[in-house]
């Protein structure tokens, strides 16, 4: 018996598993990084996250007969990178909820993989940030090894990471400490106080640097995304709007994880390339302005959401047909 | 060594080691042929004679049909049997001319040389029908139609497409290599005819040989120029080859004569320069039988053999037969019936054995926009194909769908094995039938 098979009769190496293990595996330095910054912990919190995204997805695909999917590693991205957004010192429940809320809610019930307008995790970030304020931006621990704020003499004064330091209408004298070579080092290694995955640039950009060159994620969005936060950053800098100097800004908080791991998520970004540098650029100018203004010291997550709404939009950005 | 391109398109697995280093080989005519009266684009051919009538190699035996038709010749000597229903390697069935072989009748298209010189440009525009003469690239396209341009279009850029950008096939390859002179006579002619500003002859640089050969006929052919071209599919499709060259664009819905450029493949150019010098119709052609079987071969074979017996004598299969393809594995329609025949357009014949055959469970869109990238004609396939799904075939044309050349570069990427040229298909057969 003869197979019949529409044309094309061959295809790339590219498939979804392999793309997906692939954004799995590119986050595993950052994940043995952040065990070796804040300890056990992190593995522990990230594999509760891990097994919530997977079961939720399994329950739900069960409940409503689809397809099982829930091992086509989707899910274990959305696990481990709402394991990534919250503080080491969390309760166990709070990745839990936080994965439950991205699968289910923000990935299932938009119709699955592929049809979610919303970063599952950013958007689980976001819900657990709403309802439990204080375990997400009040609850930091330093890493085993250095000082919640990167700063050795301020340790023990404050409650704050780097970035959280800066709405504290901080003195001359932290200013100083946090435009130093010293702090950006510190930022760059990742050895601060910080969420479980954000706060090694260097990890994070090993990892990104693999999805890029396996086409697993697209330069340009990071670029336009980080760039633009960086240039104008730099520009209110020299304004002295911000007290603090452009890498400062890049290597702190959430941009290096929001701008190489979420933004570039291929179900919502857009699919032009002339959408994906709008998407990035809106989104890195969108991001200094919360940070700035909006009385946050994070601006990644709620950037990158709001833009994910306009990706439809950015689609309809008809590129010119061939002969057209 | 400066590559000409086009925009998009993929690098698949070309595979064309199985084939070309195998010479072109006359192959003995099976005992039965089946002519099926659909041999291109257009108006199927009438028949002419009657069942039981004797038939000569060469000899017509059924004729054009209207404004886009061509004649039918027979490929064999033998008897005709009338006609049956068979099967159609475009799909499904239709009308075939069965002819049962005389083995005892064997042949040679021997005939005069003739000279081009004393036809007129309209007089070799009817030789060129009356022979029966088709695009040999795949799209079967009537050639004398094509030659006919509007007096109001100029033709500037005469295109000689030796690209053969779709992998495994090698037949265009082996023409280049054992018939470039043969080559240069067609364009002569062709030449004569169009009378463009420039000659172009396209060759991909997976094919350096190939290149070679033609170059050393430069001195004797000096208005011949010869372009390499980067090897990426579709680089011989139509539009991407003028792109490529020109840098012109045709229009949405035009033609390359809107651009001033015309296309044509070598194994045409040869068939033209036959019927032209020889008066020798279009009963035979070269197809390559590759893929996993023992001998992949280029045979020169009478059109209407059926693919098993060429599939035979090239060893037969190993590894189990899964899939038997009509064309190349990009474009490819695969088959259901082994005892589909060879068709004036039949470029080669692609085998998948189990191991080869993709076992393709599709998933959802990811949105991960690589066919976006790929697809030459800028198409947004992922978004074509959402609103194909919801049957709104107007706004899929609105985006282009019927741009889409079903070139098969975004099906190839996609990483969630959407089989999108089919649905795209689809689409413009919906949109064909509103039209009517
Ligand atoms: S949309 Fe059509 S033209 Fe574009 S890559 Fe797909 S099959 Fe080819
Ligand atoms: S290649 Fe497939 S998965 Fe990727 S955007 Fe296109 S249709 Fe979607």
């Amino acid at each position: 018996m003869l197979q019949l098979s529409p044309a094309p009769h061959i295809t790339s190496p590219k498939n979804i598993k392999k793309i997906m293990y692939g954004v799995v595996g590119a986050l595993i330095p950052v994940l043995m990084g952040s065990i070796y910054f804040f300890g056990w912990r992190a593995l522990f919190l990230c594999s509760l996250s891990v097994l919530s995204a997977i079961f939720t997805e399994w329950i739900f695909q069960r409940v409503t007969n689809r397809d099982i999917r829930c091992l086509d590693g989707s899910a274990i991205i959305t696990g481990i990178l709402v394991a990534f957004n919250i503080p080491v010192n969390s309760p166990w429940w709070l990745p839990v909820v936080g994965s439950f809320f991205a699968v289910f809610i923000v990935k299932q019930l938009f119709g699955g993989l592929g049809y979610n307008i919303f970063n599952p995790a950013l958007a689980g970030r976001a819900f657990l940030v709403a309802s439990w304020p204080s375990l997400m931006t009040g609850n930091w621990t330093p890493p085993i090894n250095g000082t919640l704020s990167g700063i050795p003499v301020l340790d023990g004064m404050t409650q704050a990471t780097p970035l959280s330091l800066l709405i504290m209408k901080p003195n001359l004298n932290v200013i100083q400490s946090l435009n130093s070579p010293t702090m950006i080092k510190t930022l760059f290694i990742g050895n601060t106080g910080g969420c479980i995955g954000e706060t090694s640039a260097l990890l994070l950009l090993i990892g990104a640097l693999f999805l890029f060159i396996m086409g697993y994620a697209d330069w340009r969005i990071s670029l336009s995304y980080i760039g633009s936060i960086f240039v104008i950053t730099g520009i209110f800098y020299f304004l002295g709007v911000t007290p603090v100097n452009p890498v400062f800004h890049i290597f702190s908080g959430g941009v290096m994880l929001g701008g190489l791991f979420m933004a570039t998520d291929m179900v919502t970004s857009p699919v032009t390339l002339k959408g994906r540098w709008i998407f990035g650029i809106c989104g890195g100018i969108l991001c200094v302005i919360l940070r700035l203004w909006a009385g946050y010291p994070e601006g990644v997550s709620y950037s990158i959401l709001i833009m994910n709404m306009f990706v439809p939009l950015l689609d309809r950005l008809q590129v010119r047909i061939f002969g057209r | 060594m400066q590559l000409l391109t086009f925009k998009g398109g993929v690098h698949p697995k070309y595979r064309k080691e199985l084939a070309k280093d195998s010479p072109i080989k006359k192959i003995e005519p099976p005992e039965f042929i089946y002519l099926p009266l659909t041999q291109h684009t257009g108006i199927p051919s009438k028949p002419i004679i009657e069942k039981k009538d004797e038939v000569e190699v060469g000899m017509k035996i059924a004729e054009s049909n209207g404004k886009l038709s061509v004649p039918l010749h027979s490929s064999v000597a033998g008897v005709y049997m009338g006609l049956v229903n068979w099967p159609h390697p475009l799909g499904g069935r239709k009308e075939a001319m069965k002819i049962k072989l005389d083995p005892q009748r064997t042949f040679e298209w021997k005939e005069e040389e003739r000279d081009v010189d004393l036809f007129s440009e309209d007089q070799i525009i009817e030789i060129v029908k009356e022979a029966g003469i088709v695009g040999m690239g795949g799209a079967a396209f009537p050639t004398y139609f094509k030659m006919k341009v509007p007096p109001d279009k100029k033709i500037k850029d005469l295109i000689i497409n030796g690209a053969e950008c779709e992998p495994y096939l090698t037949a265009d390859h082996r023409l280049i290599l054992e018939r470039a002179e043969d080559i240069f006579k067609g364009v002569e002619i062709l030449k004569r005819v169009l009378n463009p500003e420039r000659v172009w002859i396209a060759i991909e640089d997976n094919k350096m040989d190939a290149i070679d050969r033609i170059k050393e006929f430069s001195s004797s052919y000096p208005w011949a120029n010869i372009t390499i071209h980067e090897t990426k599919y579709p680089q011989g499709s139509e539009k991407q080859l003028i792109q490529s060259i020109t840098g012109k664009e045709v229009p949405e819905g035009g033609l390359p004569f809107d651009v001033g450029a015309y296309v044509q493949n070598v194994g045409t150019v040869i068939a033209i320069y036959e019927a032209v010098c020889y008066s020798k119709p279009l009963y035979e052609r070269v197809v390559t039988v590759t893929g996993p079987v023992r001998d992949p071969s280029n045979f020169l074979v009478p059109i209407g053999t059926p693919f098993e017996y060429l599939i035979e004598a090239s060893g037969g299969v190993f590894g189990g037969t899964m899939q038997i393809i009509n064309g190349g594995p990009m474009m490819g329609i695969a088959q259901v019936y082994p005892e589909v025949p060879v068709i004036k357009g039949t470029t080669g014949i692609l085998v998948q054995n189990e191991k080869e055959t993709l076992e393709r469970e599709v998933s959802p869109c990811i949105r991960c926009a690589s066919c976006v990238d790929v697809c030459p004609m800028y198409l947004m396939p992922t978004e074509i194909y959402k609103f194909i799904e919801l049957e709104d075939f107007e706004k899929a044309k609105e985006l282009g769908v019927l741009s889409c050349m079903e070139c098969g570069g975004c099906g190839y990427v996609c990483p969630s094995y959407i089989p999108l040229p089919q649905h795209f298909k689809y689409a413009k057969a919906e949109l064909m039938k509103e039209k009517k």
